[in-house]
């Protein structure tokens, strides 16, 4: 034996094993171990699925109590036929782990205050320590502990959770390490046990998406600004344009829980001072959305309802959304599901379907907490010192020591800013959060009964106990019913309640009850024969609640002023409407901007790109170079108009909504924040539209010269994977739409599920959503729907029954799973 | 004849260790198969080296033709490779060669007698 080459070799090997066995850090992004992720037998590899994979499979589970079948079409969407119904879900929760483990946890670590966990401290740019403080302390865990209780209080949902979690379970059990999700292998950890915890915990990662917006810091920002009169035309509380989800006219009973007023809002809540010193950060605001309809059978070809929905949130890969088709003995549903819970969400089943849009209603709000010093040991409330609970939310952070976050707990809610978390406006003080999704709510059960219901009484039944996130619900059924209802359990709020920081120091301020479900704004088979929903108002000013702000105004217009155009409507018909690029709310300000515009004031080259604009079919297709002028000079007027009033604080406020300024401005040229503050001159509309336009022109022919001026390359879309890794993305995507338009894709959020689905006899439906079904990106099933979804087209939607799925020449693989 | 035994050894022992031990059975494969094979040191090397830049070359060799490189395209543009499913298998196949490389020149020195020239 040579002693010192053997030893010199032995610690090169050594070296080179441990080196390529631990993530390096380079860049400030971890990378995977190397020789792990490499190795063909173990590493990523083993997740290069056979572009002709047989998924046909035969499995045995003791937890089963009778046979299912799962028929794969195609498209690779699982048909389930379960002899029992919680079977069904067992085999659900397998299906989902199968094809999107990975997501499914990474979501729920993201809803938990997780991800510092997997990610470390910080990667890349992303701070993931303050994400996840910001959720314990936003109050996520609690709230899916307080409705994990509701969950396994009622036997239905408790045992339909605990089979999907079996399910689930049963797969992760059964993954050899090589055949674990690729993004584990790349990020170096391992999945863990599902629990019901985790389906809660999913939930109100999507109460959270859906209604855990608010801008309550910014709102009282300008309420210290702007004087009352002028914060009401910066943030009116409805608009002329407004074309409600319950239209107008319709009479509301009266509220059945009257609200009571502090007395001391005028001066301590309402806007009134006008103070002028402190800062900003301009924030334009974008928003999720969504669509839906129904039109009745007096309006359609078929003489049977069409339900149409596509919900608009952020485009991601795996998608948020996975195809399913559920059969059991009580019920034949089909649609879209989330991984991570049980039941069809939208969808429809031998009888009905049901969709929906988020109602956006403020469920959010915070109360300013006296403590008595900075222990937070005690509290001021009604007259006397409270004892404050805590709640240690202890953050485990990978490659470093834990961080525990010591939560005080008050009557309010959580205490989310204190001095350790600090607020936006950081104005030093105690807030605590009060928010709907804290509140045990059973949304399960919900879903549970719309996969079950054959009716309209059973539509209202089951989403009469629905809380968080607050939704329209918009159904047709066989029988010929239409309707849509919003629903969610919504305080009852005296106007403006909680659009601003509220005093916590008594009860006053608190929400003083919930609105009974059945005076939410309701519809049935009204005479024009249709009902839809896109995010605006769901009433006017007559129903007898406060609603808060106004979420959106033009898509709701435009899809009603088509319905009640359209007649004997066909389901190409609603793929064309669901996919328009109208864009009304350039048709409503493209003349307002040329009237005022001085054009003997631009250079020939400003004239040529005004003369795209004017020539422009108001289509924000994705070739149109119209859209892409349209907004970059709106953008340039509405900064024009805001920026010197919203220069007078460095603190964030909130940018007002593109609404405010063309609905103030088709009332009144001499809208007051057209003027220039900071000069001497008092500045005219004219003065605004010219600037603007020469100063947007700019940007128009930079884009022209980068050949981005066509609006498909200019918005430029992308379906992005959840970890924002370009490679396992789609981007660059030739689409049209838009915000304001039908076809609502904007750069990275838009319809990420389109379904049309028409309630005749054998009932016929059309869907896609951009992504694929499997969630492994070394899948060729990966991102199969983009292309479609894209090119505006549909699949049609295999519902069949058991018999005919067994034979069908669509199915191509087959599942069996039985009793062990 | 004895070059071509330890490469078929170090191979077939690498796959079989590959199905149930972590990655680096690879190392341990070739330090053994060289400590028992006697061969050169460079020989040893040599073969371990082609052993498993053939072993790990062909099998990401072929789990990429079934996927049609759809996976190796995309982990090539992470790692960073320029997107070249080729590059993937060669650095794979490189990897693999040079542990097993370097742990059978170590088996080697084990079994050399002291002093014997190499």
């Amino acid at each position: 034996m040579r002693i010192v080459p053997f030893i010199i070799c032995a610690i090169i090997t050594t070296a080179l094993v441990i080196a390529l066995n631990i993530p390096l850090t380079i860049g400030g992004n971890k990378t995977p171990c190397i020789g792990a992720f490499l190795s063909p037998q173990q590493g990523f590899w083993q997740n290069a699925e056979p572009t002709n994979y047989d998924f046909n499979q035969s499995l045995k589970f003791s937890n089963l109590h009778g046979k299912v079948d799962v028929y794969f079409d195609d498209r690779l969407v699982p048909h389930i036929y379960a002899e029992k119904e919680n079977d069904a879900y067992f085999v659900q929760g397998f299906l989902h782990a199968k094809f999107r483990l990975w997501q499914m946890e990474f979501q729920t670590h993201a809803a938990a205050g997780r991800l510092s966990e997997i990610m470390g401290a910080t990667s890349g740019e992303t701070n993931f320590l303050r994400i996840d403080k910001h959720f314990r302390r936003l109050g996520m865990v609690y709230g899916a502990e307080q409705s994990l209780q509701k969950l396994e209080a009622d036997p239905i949902t408790k045992t339909e959770t605990d089979a999907y979690t079996a399910g689930v379970n049963a797969y992760i059990a059964s993954l050899k390490p090589n055949q674990i999700p690729f993004e584990y292998k790349l990020l170096n950890y391992r999945p863990e046990k599902w629990t019901n915890l985790k389906t809660q915990l999913f939930l109100k990662y999507m109460s959270y998406t859906l209604a855990g917006g608010d801008s309550d810091f910014e709102m009282t920002n300008a309420k210290s600004i702007f004087s009352a009169a002028d914060f009401e035309k910066l943030y009116p509380t409805t608009q002329d344009s407004l074309d409600p989800i319950i239209p107008k006219g319709t009479l509301f009973e009266p509220a059945s829980v009257v609200t009571k007023k502090p007395a001391n809002t005028d001066s301590v809540y309402y806007p009134s001072a006008v103070v002028l010193d402190t800062p900003l950060v301009i924030q334009p605001d974008r928003r999720n959305g969504s669509n839906n309809w129904v039109v009745a059978g007096s309006k359609t070809k078929s003489g049977a309802p069409i339900l149409c929905n596509d919900p608009h949130l952020g485009l991601n890969l795996p998608s948020l959304w996975y195809e399913m088709q559920i059969s059991t003995p009580n019920y034949n549903a089909y649609g879209v599901t989330f991984p991570g819970t049980p039941s069809i969400i939208i969808g429809f089943n031998d009888s009905c379907a049901w969709g929906v849009t988020n109602a956006g209603r403020d469920v959010k709000d915070y109360y300013e907490i006296e403590f008595r010093d900075s222990t937070m040991e005690e509290y001021m409330y009604n007259g006397s010192w409270t004892k404050s609970k805590f709640r240690n939310e202890i953050i485990k952070v990978r490659g470093q020591a834990s961080d525990t976050e010591r939560i005080a707990m008050t009557v309010f809610g959580p205490v989310m800013y204190d001095k350790k978390f600090p607020d936006i406006l950081k104005d030093g003080k105690y807030y605590a959060v009060r928010w709907k999704a804290h509140d045990s709510s059973n949304e399960l059960l919900t879903f549970n009964k719309l996969n079950h219901a054959r009716n309209f009484i059973d539509y209202i039944r089951a989403i009469s106990t629905y809380q968080t996130p607050g939704q329209n619900f918009v159904f047709a059924s066989k029988a010929g019913d239409i309707a849509i209802r919003q629903q969610g359990q919504f305080p009852a709020k005296w106007l403006r309640q909680g659009d601003f920081l509220m005093p916590g120091i008594d009860s006053s301020y608190l929400w003083q009850g919930f609105i009974p479900s059945r005076e939410n704004p309701t519809l049935l088979n009204p005479d024009r024969g249709f009902l839809s929903s896109a995010n605006q108002l769901a009433t006017d000013e007559t129903y007898p609640y406060y609603l808060g702000g106004i979420p959106e105004i033009y898509r709701g217009m435009i899809i009603n002023r088509k319905l009640s155009q359209m007649n004997s409507i066909t389901l190409q018909g609603m793929q064309q409407l669901q996919t328009d690029n109208y864009n009304v709310f350039a048709e409503m300000t493209r003349p307002l901007l040329l009237k005022y515009l001085d054009e003997s004031k631009l250079s020939p080259d400003e004239i040529n790109y005004l003369d795209k604009l004017k020539s422009w079919n108001l289509r924000s297709d994705k070739n149109e170079e119209g859209p892409t002028i349209f907004k970059l000079w709106w953008d340039s007027v509405q900064v024009s108009v805001f920026k010197d009033e919203f220069l007078q604080t460095d603190l964030p406020l909130k940018w007002p909504d593109e609404n405010t300024l063309l609905e103030a401005l088709l009332k009144d040229s001499a809208y007051k924040f057209v003027d220039d503050i900071r000069t001497s001159a008092v500045e005219n509309i004219s003065d605004i539209v010219l600037s603007a336009f020469k100063e947007a022109f700019k940007e128009m022919k930079e884009a022209d010269v980068e050949n981005r001026l066509a609006w498909g390359k200019f918005k430029d879309t992308g379906v992005r994977h959840l970890l924002r890794l370009p490679a396992f993305s789609r981007l660059h995507l030739p689409v049209g739409g838009g915000v304001n338009i039908i076809n609502a894709t904007s750069g990275n959020h838009g319809p990420s599920w389109r379904m049309i689905v028409q309630l005749s006899d054998n009932i016929e439906a059309y869907g896609v959503y951009p992504g694929g079904q499997s969630g492994n990106p070394g899948s060729k099933y990966y991102d199969s729907f983009i292309d479609s979804w894209v090119e505006g087209k549909y699949y049609p939607l295999l519902f069949l029954s058991h018999e005919t799925a067994r034979t069908s020449n669509k199915m191509k693989y087959t599942m069996t799973f039985s009793e062990a | 004849m004895k070059f071509l035994v330890a490469c078929f050894l170090t191979t077939l022992l690498s796959f079989a260790g590959g199905l149930f031990f972590p990655w680096w059975v690879i190392a341990i494969a070739a330090f053994v198969v060289a400590a028992v094979v006697p061969l050169r040191s460079f020989q040893a090397f040599l073969s371990a080296f082609l052993a498993l830049f053939v072993l790990w070359g062909l099998l990401s060799f072929f789990i990429d033709l079934q996927n049609q490189h759809i996976l190796a395209t995309k982990v090539a543009a992470i790692l960073p490779l320029g997107g070249s499913y080729i590059a993937a298998i060669l650095v794979t196949a490189f990897i693999g060669a040079v542990v097993a490389g370097f742990a059978a020149l170590t088996g080697s020195y084990l079994r050399t007698p002291a002093r014997k020239a190499v």
